[in-house]
């Protein structure tokens, strides 16, 4: 679905990714784990398509199409979808309303007719029941006031409601608390087809005894540095990233 | 044809002087600060950022034209409805199916003479030139414990090159009475038209007023406009003035508060791109206690325009408990753009809540990209930031006809699709 091979990236004049390779398949979840400051949200603005991010060298081929030449929104709508670390918030633009048009907009990408209301309610009820979230809230304005696990949520609402083909979920976990975290994960779990696949960027352990990924990658210092089964993460959790350093004598 | 000797202005040479019945010491007033009173420059503090060199170069006229229909200039389909073109009214355009507690008397069909007017006219050159060159103007009543459902709608249109309409409405709103005024301004055609309007607006004891302004005049014409406002005890009055589109536009709005326990509300929304320069100025006087006032105006500057926001509030030394509210926030969309934001608040008493903010930003960018990461074009993303944020503004309109038109031609003028 998606090959990332020796990715450069820099910001402001710094270069942040330094040679990163992945390649994900259709139904599959890889899960991306590395130190603070490794690059893991570089990568998720890189393939979202944020402009301070300068791609210095490599690939990035998402289906047959070269994905670095896409505007962000075309992204979108070919299928990548980045749940925010931190998503915004964004007074005064109401959240139905917005996904309303972020739809309409997609279908016509795709060259389909615009949803009709009634569809677009009744996708709005059965999608924001899928990661609980109040339906009022869904028809607030963007995030406003809502508080940090509400805010992750309305990113798997927004994910659900657009039902993308590569989902990068970056940090969605942290800051939730179990109930939360499991909301979130159960929403995950009952949109994984055999059709997409999932990169879930994390700091923790504790996301993937939920969502249960194929694969755990180590990124270190822009690069991925180790590539294991779900063991890896647990093993990163009890022994921090020291090791691997020391293992890869880094 | 009125010869004025001793000035540097010749802009209304070419016009014919009132035959309305003014007060005839306001006319010699009038008369005696055009013959000595030259068109400010930006050295003239009131005149500071705003450039009046275009105008005083147009050698104005007025003539009584037809327009086919209002069809685009109909904000709420009211049947209290007063079409002027040119400062002239328009019977064929008007409907003046007047409801029990509303009289519409035209100042050229009037038989007594005007009161003495409430705006300045020494030193002041465009009210001094509304009052002499006045081509008609419309005295509103709303009788006292009238309660008047539909708005009362007055549509001003420009039409030929070179065109001054010099128009004065005087609103009285009576004890206990409650309306709303919905006022559009428009240019049908024509370039370097000019409209300078004076309003003298009474609200008396315990009177609620609404005024809905919408100035979408062409890119070639030039707008000044004065609001006088005298406020009696416990009266609400609130205006909302949109500026969508004119080339020179100054709104000069002075809120007299002379009574205990007002409220008054001013917000103000401008939208302006190319080469727009849109001035708002506007002066709230507390001159007693008990009263409060929210002022909220918000801009969007694009291109090359310029956006200057004037807000003054005066708290008078025996004015205590005084709420004033005053904010003025505007987006830049461009790199030539340009805002002068001025709050002032000069209070003179002791026990007062006042506030004031002025704040100048880029549009938000994360936000932006946030809507694009979710398949927005780039075009819709920042169209629902920037409406999103002139939505605040609109909100404060109650009337729903105006929003609607608001929205319809926020769409026609910026080519929004969403
Ligand atoms: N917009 C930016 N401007 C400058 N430096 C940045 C920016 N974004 C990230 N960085 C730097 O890039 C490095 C990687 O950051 P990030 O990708 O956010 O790490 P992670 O998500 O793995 O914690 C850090 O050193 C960070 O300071
Ligand atoms: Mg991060």
């Amino acid at each position: 679905m998606i090959e990332i091979i020796d990715l450069h990236a820099s910001v402001e004049g710094k270069e942040i990714l330094k040679g990163l390779t992945l390649t994900v398949n259709p139904g599959e979840v890889h899960a991306i784990m590395g130190p603070n400051g490794a690059g893991k949200s570089t990568l998720a603005s890189v393939l979202a398509g944020r402009e301070e991010f300068e791609v210095t060298q490599g690939s990035v081929t998402f289906e047959v199409k070269d994905l670095l030449e896409m505007e962000t929104e075309d992204r979108a709508r070919e299928g990548v979808f980045l749940a925010f670390q931190y998503p915004v918030e964004i007074p005064g633009v109401s959240n139905v309303n917005f996904l309303k048009t972020a739809i309409n907009e997609i279908r016509e990408h795709k060259g389909e007719d615009p949803i009709s209301a009634k569809d677009f309610m009744a996708m709005v009820r059965e999608k924001s029941a899928l990661v609980e979230l109040d339906s009022k809230l869904a028809s607030r304005s963007v995030n406003e006031g809502f508080s940090g696990g509400e805010k992750k949520r309305n990113e798997i609402f927004q994910m659900a409601m657009l039902n993308p083909k590569l989902s990068i979920l970056d940090e969605t976990d942290s800051g939730l608390d179990i109930d939360a975290l499991r909301i979130v994960a159960n929403g995950v779990n009952k949109l994984k087809t055999p059709n997409n696949a999932t990169i879930i960027i994390t700091h923790y352990q504790r996301l993937l005894d939920y969502i249960v990924p194929d694969f755990v990658h180590v990124l270190y210092n822009g690069k991925i540095v180790k590539t294991g089964p779900k063991e890896l993460a647990l093993e990163l959790e009890e022994k921090g990233y020291d090791w691997i350093k020391e293992e890869l004598a880094l | 044809m009125t010869v004025i000797e001793g000035n540097n202005i010749s802009f209304t040479e070419k016009l014919k002087g009132t035959s309305l019945p003014i007060q005839q010491e306001d006319l010699a007033t009038a008369l005696e600060t055009l013959a000595v009173t030259s068109m400010p420059t930006t050295r003239v503090e009131a005149w500071k950022y705003t450039r009046l060199t275009k105008i005083g170069k147009v050698n104005f006229t007025n003539e009584e034209v037809a327009v086919n229909s209002i069809d685009n200039y109909r904000i709420c389909a009211s049947e209290i409805t007063l079409v002027f073109v040119n400062g002239h009214y328009s019977e064929v355009l008007s409907s003046r199916q007047l409801p029990e507690g509303v009289n519409v008397e035209l100042i050229s069909k009037s038989t007594h003479q005007l009161e003495k007017t409430s705006v300045k006219l020494e030193g002041e050159i465009f009210n001094a030139t509304n009052t002499a060159f006045l081509n008609d103007g419309v005295i509103i009543r709303i009788a006292a414990n009238a309660v008047i459902e539909q708005p009362i709608q007055m549509v001003h249109i420009l039409k030929g090159d070179h065109v001054i309409s010099n128009f004065k409405t005087i609103i009285h709103a009576e004890k206990f009475s409650k309306a709303e005024i919905v006022q559009g301004f428009f240019t049908d055609e024509g370039t370097s038209n000019f409209c300078n309007s004076i309003s003298e607006i009474n609200v008396a004891e315990n009177a609620h007023l609404t005024i809905n302004k919408i100035q979408y005049e062409s890119e070639e014409s030039f707008h000044i406009s004065t609001e006088e406002v005298q406020q009696a005890t416990d009266s609400n009055f609130k205006i909302n003035t949109f500026t969508l589109n004119g080339g020179l536009v100054r709104n000069n709005l002075h809120i007299n508060v002379n009574g205990k326990n007002c409220e008054s509300h001013l917000n103000g929304a401008y939208l302006l791109k190319n080469k727009q320069h849109v001035d708002n100025h506007s002066v709230v006087d507390h001159k007693v206690p008990n009263c409060e006032s929210h002022e909220l105006y918000k801009g969007v500057i694009d291109e090359n325009a310029t956006a200057v926001f004037n807000g003054k509030v005066y708290v008078r030394p025996d004015a205590q408990k005084i709420n004033a509210f005053q904010s003025n926030a505007n987006v830049l969309l461009s790199d030539n753009a340009t805002i002068y934001s001025k709050p002032e608040l000069e209070i003179y008493a002791d026990d007062v809540k006042c506030s004031h903010g002025s704040t100048t930003g880029q549009l938000d960018e994360e936000a932006v990209f946030y809507l694009r990461a979710r398949g927005l074009s780039e075009k819709s993303a920042r169209q629902l930031v920037v409406s999103a944020f002139i939505g605040e503004v609109i909100e404060k309109v109650e009337n729903e006809e105006v929003v609607t038109f608001i929205n319809k031609k926020l769409k026609e003028r910026f080519d929004w699709n969403i």
